[in-house]
């Protein structure tokens, strides 16, 4: 028996472990402040300290948005089909499955019709958590019924971007939701009804080189990462460093490529506003 | 020309030179061995057909990137003639990786813009490996815009890796010009008729792609992305391409059965660089094929179709059965 025995490692005497669920703290990434889970969903998931937008799923994104209790969420039960039987690494039936119980929305988008401060209008909203936030062909049918209804309604469209890009494993079908997207904006804007795109971090790829970029008016969260080409792959093909700030909104802003740069905060009344301008209602009638 | 011949077809390329050997070796020599040739060349014919008709979705990536297939301007020399080529978006540059203007396909005068790659290093420096710029499709619009005006149709023959990932290309916004090429494309007053003649490499691809009939030559491939970015992506390993290419259904014939593309066009024994001319004429007739049908139809109701068209394109299930909705006319309101 040793003389010298290790003591247990044991601060705070024979207390009860404190038993803190999983998830209830986080650290903020940019200023590393840690925040309680209900501060933060209490303040829209926007760091107190540094302003930090941090992800946010996208009913709640909804309920700051639209007036309380406007949302008719539309087409709730349509689902992804593995129609290239897909599988990589893992199979996209098994993704499926998986975001499904981890979200527990049943693909990226939601869309329907809601009230801001009043004003009609038709929504859509994609979310990061769900395999990315990509558009495939559910996301691309949903947002394209939400415009096709907006434009037989006479109302705006807002579309709130969260997204990787096209879901790979759709393979064509999710290249041709782009075009889909993007034709049904054409003859709602020739309806001259107005389409608001809300870029949220991150809107990369197909989602932004299709209806995210038409907007004619197009608002971005602070400090968003929004690009077409991902910054390793713009890094590994043109051997360059890229500059700082590079496809942040800011960078955006900076090249005149968005109107505007809007606080999550602010979001609701800076729409509201906008659709003031752009749509009234006695014309809209 | 002499084809370079690719991995697999190494065996034909093989018995093709004994064949050659054999034929030299006989000149001068009085022995007639004319059945042993007759029989090498049957062997050499069944060899090919064996091989061509048993292409993986790699190999017919590998013929679609062959350094001798036909690229754009090729087609243009071949299949129309008088290209007057129109350059520079008037913003800011004349993107050589993306060119168009005014050319003629057997009698019917038509705007055409197309990818162009390069032959050799020098052409591919100053044709970026036919990934365009922001100013490619920007120039794009401008000539479709101007084919609108003056009622010619547009012919696209797309042939991109995709486009460019630069900084240039992400200050200049190439998402924006693509995105505003899908919108006005689809409303655009004029027949448009695209052709996959090598590579679809994705976004950059349909930025040129929105169509009445998208058509793709038969070793050609078109895809949300690159058999290497795909395996990149999804297997976390680009070794893995040629399970991406297998995987992501990115051939004429797969795409041709859900309905994607509307027609493949043919192509010469072993892929279109076996057979320059073969290749152009085959294109030109289903172009032309396809410009004569579209050129009855009246314009609003053409305009409705492809918006029909793009409208059914996509597969999901709706309501608690999980039935997949109908093919085609899924969704429509």
């Amino acid at each position: 028996m040793p003389i010298f025995r290790k003591p247990a490692f044991n601060i705070g005497g024979n207390a009860k472990k404190l038993q803190i669920p999983a998830g209830t703290f986080q650290a903020c990434p940019s200023c590393s402040a840690v925040l309680h889970q209900i501060e933060l969903e209490q303040n829209q998931r926007v760091c107190p300290h540094c302003e930090h937008h941090f992800l946010i799923g996208s009913r709640d994104r909804l309920g700051h948005l639209l007036d309380p209790g406007s949302f008719q969420e539309a087409d709730a039960d349509m689902e992804a089909v593995d129609v290239l039987n897909f599988r990589a690494a893992k199979s996209y039936k098994d993704s499926l499955a998986e975001y499904q119980k981890k979200t527990g929305l049943k693909d990226s988008a939601i869309g329907g019709l809601g009230r801001i401060e009043g004003k009609e209008v038709s929504v859509a909203v994609l979310d990061f958590a769900f395999l990315g936030g990509t558009l495939g062909s559910v996301a691309g049918e949903k947002i394209t019924r939400c415009i096709e209804a907006a434009t037989e309604r006479g109302i705006p469209v807002i579309v709130i971007s969260a997204a990787g890009g096209a879901r790979l494993h759709e393979g064509m079908f999710a290249l041709m939701q782009m075009a889909k997207t993007s034709g049904a904006l054409a003859y709602h804007s020739a309806a001259r009804l107005p389409f608001i795109s809300v870029l949220t971090n991150p809107t990369t790829g197909g989602v932004i080189a299709s209806f995210a970029s038409l907007g004619d008016i197009i608002v971005a969260e602070p400090k968003a990462m929004i690009g077409f080409a991902g910054p390793r792959v713009i890094k590994e093909t043109t051997h360059q460093d890229l500059p700082p700030g590079f496809q942040t909104a800011e960078f955006l802003e900076a090249h005149g490529l968005v109107d505007m740069i809007v606080h999550r905060k602010k979001m609701r009344a800076t729409l509201s506003n906008l659709l003031g301008y752009l749509h009234q209602e006695k014309r809209a009638a | 020309m002499n084809v370079i011949p690719l991995d697999f077809e190494k065996p034909i390329a093989e018995l093709a030179k004994k064949l050659d050997d054999l034929k030299r070796h006989l000149r001068g020599h009085d022995i007639d061995l004319d059945p042993e040739v007759r029989r090498i060349a049957a062997h050499i014919e069944k060899t090919k057909r064996l091989t061509y008709s048993n292409l993986d979705p790699w190999q017919r990536v590998q013929i679609a990137r062959h350094p001798q297939r036909p690229y754009a301007l090729d087609y243009l020399r071949l299949a129309f003639t008088d290209f007057v080529e129109l350059h520079g978006d008037r913003l800011y540059a004349d993107d050589r990786a993306l060119i168009g203007g005014l050319a003629t396909l057997q009698g019917t005068r038509c705007v055409v813009v197309a990818h162009q790659k390069g032959r050799d290093t020098k052409e591919n420096i100053q044709r970026n490996f036919g990934c365009a710029h922001p100013e490619g499709y920007r120039k794009a619009m401008r000539l479709m815009r101007m084919a609108e005006k003056f009622d010619l149709p547009v012919v696209s023959l797309i042939d991109t890796p995709g486009a460019y990932p630069g900084i240039g290309a992400e200050e200049r916004h190439v998402a924006e010009a693509i995105a505003v090429n899908l919108r006005e494309m689809m409303v655009l007053k004029v027949p448009v008729v695209a052709v996959v003649i090598g590579e679809g490499g994705s976004g950059g691809a349909l930025g040129i792609g929105v169509a009445d009939r998208a058509l793709m030559l038969e070793y050609s491939w078109y895809s949300v992305i690159s058999p290497e970015g795909g395996a990149a992506i999804l297997w976390k390993n680009g070794s893995q391409r040629a399970a991406a290419a297998d995987a992501l259904k990115m051939g004429a014939k797969e795409l041709k059965e859900f309905a994607l593309v509307d027609q493949v066009v043919p192509e010469p024994l072993g892929g279109a660089h076996h057979d320059h001319a073969a290749a152009a004429m085959n294109l030109r007739t289903a172009i032309l094929a396809n410009l004569a049908e579209l050129a009855t139809v009246p314009m609003k109701e053409l305009l409705a179709a492809r918006y029909r068209k793009y409208r059914a394109f996509g597969r999901y299930a709706e309501g608690t059965g999980g039935g997949a909705s109908q093919d085609g006319t899924g969704g429509l309101v």
